[in-house]
């Protein structure tokens, strides 16, 4: 198992040997100690490797992954798993501004809270966060899910296009064109896999509320200009 | 565009580790402000004294004004030389006599005035400004710093931050004001006087004029919260205080963590890993055109 | 009208603030309640290259001659940091321009055109297809705010980087692409809804300021193990700033996009009053460069109806190190052809005056995503006009540079150019002709 010391070893070295791994390789289960807020761990990568990164993260961590399953055991920076494709990052602590912004698949656990932005500008990606998120979260969501244990911020959903919204608490405000949809039995089944895949135990899909578009902007009418 | 580093102590035994801390924090975000630094400590105060910072030329030789100033003063004056800066300590009622005197060299300029603040900054990385002015040495209850990528202003000793406007009282800022213009022409004419260009002073100012007029440092930040318009974080300090607030939008990066023994703020998480008993720290990130402070009463 | 009449009603006489364009734009306002959209740039008319001039050689200065002596025209792009910059054999490139804006064909016409000539092209909003990597030798993929299309696969195989912040028609503006022009193909590029009205954001989702930026060019050149240069485009607004900025966060090159810029589609309002005209925009962005030390190190590329050789030449001896079209491009491929007027007159214009690029109604089948319309350029002959074009551009720039005393068209500089208004004196930075008197030069 391979592991990497990032008080003394640089950040471009870890990057590379993760970019370089291929079908025949054995390590594919990595630790990486000392992270100490560093920018930018374990971004790009493109193969089923595990990795665990043992304390706090700076900015985009794991960012644009795919088929990699990331943990990252503290906090993590801004824009953590941005645009990823395919896999699974974890967070056990908080996550910072724009977690999984512009993510187009895979699932983001955050065991702890998401700050502003959280899920803006999503694509495809599953975000699971079991504390609260904050305000503008979901900002132009196009696709994918993002379920909330905890509460949301202000303007929640703003300017949304197709992506669902679950939140089990309290939302500060709705942001424009998003509405409150009923919670269906086919949501509650794509609520509960998800759950599960978080590894949230003792919830039931039953307890959320369930947000999405009133597609009033997607064509322009000057009655809506108040809107934009 | 910047790096923000605060410190408020709630633990009187952490005083002496008060600039060692706050040096390691501004290190940390040389990347985000590698143009200058700057910081603010608040220290001792001694009733009837009031404390000038001084900044002058390279090899300024400090001794011999201070022996010119203390005739004037009528007792010698206390002062300690960091680098450029010194940092003199007068009697209140002397102060006067001080200050008309200091007016007219071109060699040598008052950048501060507290009871306890003292300020100061120089063009250079972060990590070289601290050590030049010897950070690591100073003591006190609060602190505040700054590294700075400038935008639009210039890239000068005057234009580091924190901006002082008012007595013990500074601010740092990270984003971009977009009225700053209009604000600084009206405190103008309110009669305030400006330094620099840049958009940081006018905040700064702003708040100075706002608690000039009797409203507290809460009161002031709220008013800010309408008054200036773009992207902020604000840290703040004053003789007692240590606040921080952030823009309705709340784009710039800023987290804060809290023990029992102190408070902090860091732009980034990076700013903050070597603080005392970090890991069991509460840390979030301030909510949106939200004032919060901390008071020393 | 009787003789007594004519002293008592004096002839109609039309108001030059209120003029027919402006009471048409309010009644259009009145009726519809939606400001206008629009494709193409400013149409205004702005201080441009035209008021340049170049002082040729004669006794002082002796000329390269013409059809003999090599005027060099390659310029590297890139060298900063990144392992594999690009190396253009012309300093003409091609602007980005997105496949959904643009028909597939028209992307492919733009590739084949340009990998003839030896130079680049760039993506736009909502990614790379097969069709223009295909057919580009040297592609340019674009991060913009939206990330439609946003994916690390095409970023490991595009040639270079370009994370966009705005562009010349609409500093500080947003995307936009109007409902016709979402069909199955562009909405699943985008992941959006087929036929809606697609809003796109302003600001990155994910970093604001150059401090983040630094951090956010960090990653892309991890991602790409440091392999293709990252260039970073900007809209004409603060250049001095901006491009001072765009240094110090890494880039290894940037794009500075003027408003005569093209887009899409926009507000009108927006092309026609924000930002600043390209020539005056180039002297503070070469200024910032040369007080970092960074000029030649790393390449300013500029944008913003350039329209022939004489404006690539000016824009290089302003200090740029290429330029980038669009519009000209287009207007190469056919866009805007007399031989379609009977179908612009259907469409309520004109050919030469059609900028409704949004409605993706283009009768010259570039602007559109309508199969059969689109299935009317023929990617060959397109591509093919397009790569002359490109050549006479390069021709006449050489043939400037070498009258010039030049043999490489980077030799040419501020120097060896004078303007002809005390306007464009001021705003080139160069002297009034037949004077030696900037205006403001002492400011």
């Amino acid at each position: 198992m391979p592991s990497v010391d990032l008080a003394s070893s640089p950040l471009r070295e870890l990057n590379s040997a993760l970019h370089a791994l291929t079908d025949n390789t054995n390590a594919t289960h990595w630790t990486v100690s000392n992270p100490r807020g560093q920018h930018n761990i374990a971004v790009g990568l493109d193969f089923p490797v595990e990795i665990e990164i043992d304390g706090h993260v700076g900015y985009y961590c794991a960012g644009m992954n795919k088929q990699a399953r990331v943990t990252v055991r503290g906090n993590a920076g801004q824009g953590i798993a941005e645009n990823m494709m395919s896999g699974r990052v974890h967070v056990t602590g908080d996550a910072s501004q724009a977690a999984g912004a512009s993510g187009n698949g895979g699932l983001l656990v955050i065991d702890g809270n998401a700050s502003a932005r959280c899920g803006i500008s999503m694509k495809g990606i599953d975000i699971v966060v079991k504390g609260s998120v904050g305000h503008l979260s979901a900002f132009m969501a196009q696709a994918g899910k993002l379920v909330v244990l905890g509460d949301a911020g202000e303007a929640l959903g703003d300017s949304i296009y197709e992506a669902q919204l679950f939140v089990r608490g309290t939302v500060a405000s709705l942001g424009a064109d998003c509405v409150e949809k009923p919670l269906k039995d086919e949501h509650k089944v794509e609520l509960k896999k998800l759950l599960d895949d978080a590894g949230v135990e003792g919830v039931s899909p039953d307890e959320f509320k369930r947000y999405g578009s009133a597609r009033k902007l997607y064509h322009f009418h000057i009655d809506n200009v108040g809107s934009y | 565009m910047c790096g923000i580093a605060g410190l408020f102590l709630k633990d009187q035994k952490l005083a002496p580790e008060l600039g060692g801390l706050l040096s390691g924090m501004l290190e940390a975000l040389s990347d985000r402000g590698p143009d200058s630094a700057g910081f603010a400590v608040y220290g001792d105060g001694d009733n009837g004294q009031i404390k000038l910072t001084l900044r002058a030329a390279p090899s300024f030789d400090f001794a011999e004004l201070m022996a010119s100033l203390g005739k004037l003063a009528g007792a010698p004056i206390s002062y300690q030389v960091h680098d450029t800066h010194a940092v003199i300590s007068i009697p209140t009622d002397r102060e006067a006599a001080v200050a008309s005197a200091l007016v007219g060299m071109k060699d040598v300029d008052m950048v501060a005035r507290g009871k306890r603040m003292a300020v100061f900054k120089e063009v250079g990385l972060p990590a070289d400004v601290a050590r030049r002015f010897g950070l690591n040495a100073m003591t006190g209850t609060h602190a505040v710093g700054h590294t700075r990528m400038a935008t639009e202003s210039a890239v000068t000793t005057n234009g580091a931050h924190p901006f002082t406007t008012g007595t013990d009282q500074c601010l740092v800022h990270n984003g971009s004001l977009s009225n700053h213009n209009d604000v600084r022409r009206e405190l103008i004419r309110q009669g305030m006087t400006f330094r620099t260009e840049n958009d940081s002073e006018v905040a700064a100012g702003y708040i100075s004029s706002q608690m000039a007029a009797g409203a507290s440092l809460q009161d002031a930040m709220t008013s800010s919260l309408s008054a200036l318009d773009g992207f902020y974080t604000f840290v703040i300090g004053t003789e007692t205080g240590f606040g921080v607030l952030r823009d309705p939008i709340a784009c710039k990066p800023a987290v804060m963590a809290e023990t029992d023994r102190w408070v902090a703020f860091g732009t980034e998480y990076r700013a903050l890993v070597d603080l005392p008993g970090i890991d069991a720290a509460k840390v979030w990130e301030p909510a949106p055109a939200r004032v919060y402070l901390w008071e020393r009463h | 009208m009787s003789a007594q009449d004519r002293w008592i009603h004096t002839p109609p006489r039309k108001s030059a603030t209120f003029d027919d364009a402006a009471i048409a734009e309010i009644r259009r306002a009145a009726a519809t309640g939606i400001y206008d959209i629009r494709g193409a740039g400013a149409k205004r008319k702005l201080p441009h290259f035209d008021d340049l001039l170049f002082l040729g050689a004669s006794i002082s200065r002796y000329p390269l001659e013409g059809y003999r002596e090599k005027c060099a025209t390659d310029v590297v792009i890139g060298a900063r940091f990144a392992k594999k910059p690009i190396h253009l054999k012309i300093p003409i490139t091609i602007a980005g321009m997105s496949f959904g804006a643009l028909s597939g064909p028209a992307k492919e016409a733009l590739g084949r055109g340009a990998s003839a000539v030896g130079t680049s092209t760039t993506t736009g909003d909502g990614g790379m297809t097969p069709e223009e990597r295909g057919h580009s030798d040297l592609l340019v993929y674009q991060v913009l705010p939206s990330r439609y299309g946003m994916n690390p696969d095409d970023l490991r195989k595009a040639d270079a980087i370009e994370v966009v912040v705005g562009q010349g028609a609409k500093p500080g503006g947003g995307g936009m692409l109007l409902g016709q022009k979402i069909t199955e193909r562009v909405a699943g590029m985008r992941r959006l809804p087929v036929g809606i009205d697609q809003r796109s954001a302003c600001r990155h989702p994910d970093w604001t300021g150059p401090d983040d930026l630094e951090i956010k060019i960090q990653e892309l050149r991890e991602i790409t193990d440091w392999q293709i240069p990252i260039y970073v485009k900007v809209g004409a607004s603060r250049p001095y700033y901006d491009i001072a900025l765009a240094v110090k966060s890494g880039a290894d090159a940037i794009v500075l996009d003027g408003m005569q810029g093209g887009t899409a589609a926009t507000q009108d309002v927006f092309i026609e009053n924000v930002g600043l005209p390209t020539m005056c925009a180039i002297p503070p962005a070469v200024k910032a460069l040369q007080d970092l030390g960074m000029h030649r190190k790393v390449q300013l590329i500029v944008s913003g109806g350039i329209r022939n050789g004489a404006d690539v030449a000016k824009c290089l001896a302003l200090g740029a190190d290429a330029v980038a079209i669009g519009t000209a491009a287009l207007i190469a491929l056919g866009d805007n052809d007399p031989a379609l007027e009977a179908e612009y007159q259907k469409l309520g214009t004109t050919a030469g005056a059609y900028d409704d690029w949004h409605e993706g109604r283009d009768p010259a089948g570039i602007t559109t995503q309508d199969p059969l319309l689109a299935a009317r350029l023929d990617p060959v002959v397109a591509g093919r006009k397009l790569a002359n074009y490109l050549s006479v551009m390069t021709l006449e720039a050489q043939t400037i540079a070498r009258a010039c005393g030049k043999s490489h068209v980077h030799n040419l500089e501020p120097e060896d150019l004078v303007a002809l208004t005390m306007e464009s004196a001021a705003m080139a930075r160069v002297p009034l002709a037949g004077t030696n008197w900037i205006p403001g030069s002492n400011i």
